[in-house]
């Protein structure tokens, strides 16, 4: 047995055999799909229900829907976005932003989304998390956490509101809270990586994985294939996520999971 | 040909329908005796706990309901935790009878091991008996499961499919006109999908078997 095999067997022992996932992120505002260039620029990429009927067809694993509307009337819109990709895909889905009550949660599970992401709700009120898991479930709560490398602390911390405002937590801590509090997932963003395209960050990502059992879906910083194995391996992550690469077609998943399932990653 | 998706209160059933619906069938969900007695072939998703959704059906009758149009021949497909209420009993929460419909319990996953517990994601089956009519023309795969308690068939024959998470899964279960699918087929991409064609494909043949009382 090489280094190389044996580091898959106990990956596996760990694991059981779940395939590793990949997950396109759709950025939705007010029922389009969008994708923020450093979070500035906003260029319309599309109709979500369309995007994710053929991401499910190229053999995506499940989405992410971020809701970036800012008004009431855009939320609305994403309830309607949820209940027609329901009809019209057949794989998981996650939907995130915006949610900040277990009626949110309720609405948007009720349209048919499989999964609710929660970010800054879950930091300023932590019992959202737990209360979404004793009525949803655990595994219908994912909790997303948007990172940045402290070098004071020499360790990462948590920030919200779209990346803006500095928690002081740590996110090794708050993980740790998450899941203890019922969490089902974490979707972690690397804030140092993210529209970099220079790789996912694989530091940040294997101390949180390595420190908890729920999965983790790494996200921020994919350019290259070789990028999803790195992070699957090294990172230790459970499913990876990514948006621009795929929108634009630099990276396309059929070829994406040929390449992972060549090098003896366990893939759908 | 009428498909009734039983609506018992436990979990959405949104997204079985419009999978039944894309495959060209038509589908009613349905929570009263007549609409799930006349069907051709009937699905009970669910998802939640166990006990509470036996309490469900039993508030509404239809857990009788259910058992007669089993017994009677008609398909009945029972997905997640739908498939775990056609056995015996379940520990989830305490003990708890389900429809007796098949022989076995649903047991939690043991944490031994270091695997997680929901067993969440997507699992590769592995065909017991590929030559069954559900399997027809499909080669093993990948399906979506999301579940922390699985169940231990009594007889082995009764498995059509399994999957690895530390130790054999039960994944597929039939016998007769009782079929289970412990993964979500409407979320279960083509695969999941042309699972659910064959079971349709069943109905339509009306050529499944019957579920004897001896087994």
């Amino acid at each position: 047995m090489t280094w190389c095999e044996l580091y898959f067997y106990r990956e596996r022992k760990a694991t059981g055999m779940l395939a590793k996932r990949i997950i396109p992120c759709l950025d939705v505002k007010d029922g389009r799909v969008v994708k923020g260039v450093n979070f500035v620029n906003l260029r319309d990429a599309g109709d979500p229900v369309e995007l994710a009927a053929l991401y499910d067809r190229e053999g995506a694993d499940e989405l992410v829907f971020l809701d970036i509307s800012a008004s009431h009337e855009g939320r609305a819109t994403m309830v309607e976005v949820v209940r027609q990709t329901a009809g019209e895909i057949a794989i998981p889905f996650t939907v995130g932003g915006g949610i900040s009550q277990v009626d949110d949660m309720k609405r948007i599970l009720r349209a048919g989304a499989d999964k609710i992401a929660i970010n800054t709700a879950a930091i300023t009120n932590p019992d959202l998390i737990s209360d979404g898991a004793r009525r949803f479930g655990s595994q219908c709560i994912v909790v997303a956490v948007d990172a940045k490398y402290n070098a004071e602390w020499g360790d990462w911390e948590v920030f919200t509101h779209g990346g803006r405002k500095p928690t002081g937590i740590r996110a090794v801590a708050w993980v740790q809270e998450a899941e203890a509090r019922g969490a089902g997932e974490i979707l972690l963003t690397s804030m140092d990586a993210d529209g970099t395209k220079d790789g996912f960050d694989l530091a940040l990502t294997k101390a949180v994985s390595s420190q908890i059992r729920i999965p983790v879906i790494a996200s921020g910083g994919a350019g290259k294939m070789s990028d999803f194995y790195d992070v699957f391996t090294e990172g230790q992550a459970d499913a990876a996520l990514a948006a621009t690469i795929f929108h634009y077609k630099e990276i396309a998943v059929p070829e994406l999971k040929a390449d992972l399932r060549a090098r003896g990653v366990e893939i759908r | 040909m009428r498909i009734a998706i039983v609506d018992y209160g436990m979990g959405n059933l949104h997204s079985v329908a419009k999978a039944i619906e894309r495959l060209g069938y038509e589908a009613a969900v349905s929570g009263d005796a007549a609409g799930i007695l006349e069907a051709d072939g009937i699905l009970l998703p669910g998802v939640g706990a166990f006990g509470d959704a036996m309490e469900q059906l039993a508030a509404s009758g239809l857990d009788g309901v259910l058992r007669q149009a089993a017994g009677s021949g008609t398909p009945l497909l029972g997905i997640c935790l739908g498939m775990q209420l056609l056995f015996t009993e379940s520990e989830e929460h305490g003990l708890h009878e389900g429809l007796g419909l098949l022989p076995g319990r649903a047991v939690r996953f043991s944490p031994e091991g270091g695997l997680k517990v929901p067993h969440m994601g997507w699992n590769r089956l592995q065909f017991k008996q590929p030559e069954h009519p559900l399997l027809a023309g499909l080669d093993e795969g990948h399906v979506y499961f999301v579940h922390s308690y699985h169940v231990q068939s009594e007889r082995e024959g009764d498995l059509l499919a399994v999957t690895d998470y530390g130790q054999p899964v039960t994944a597929m279960v039939g016998r007769g006109n009782v079929f289970g699918m412990q993964f979500h087929p409407e979320k279960s991409s083509e695969l999941g999908l042309a699972l659910l064609r064959n079971f349709l494909t069943l109905v339509e043949s009306g050529a499944t078997g019957q579920l004897s009382k001896d087994g």
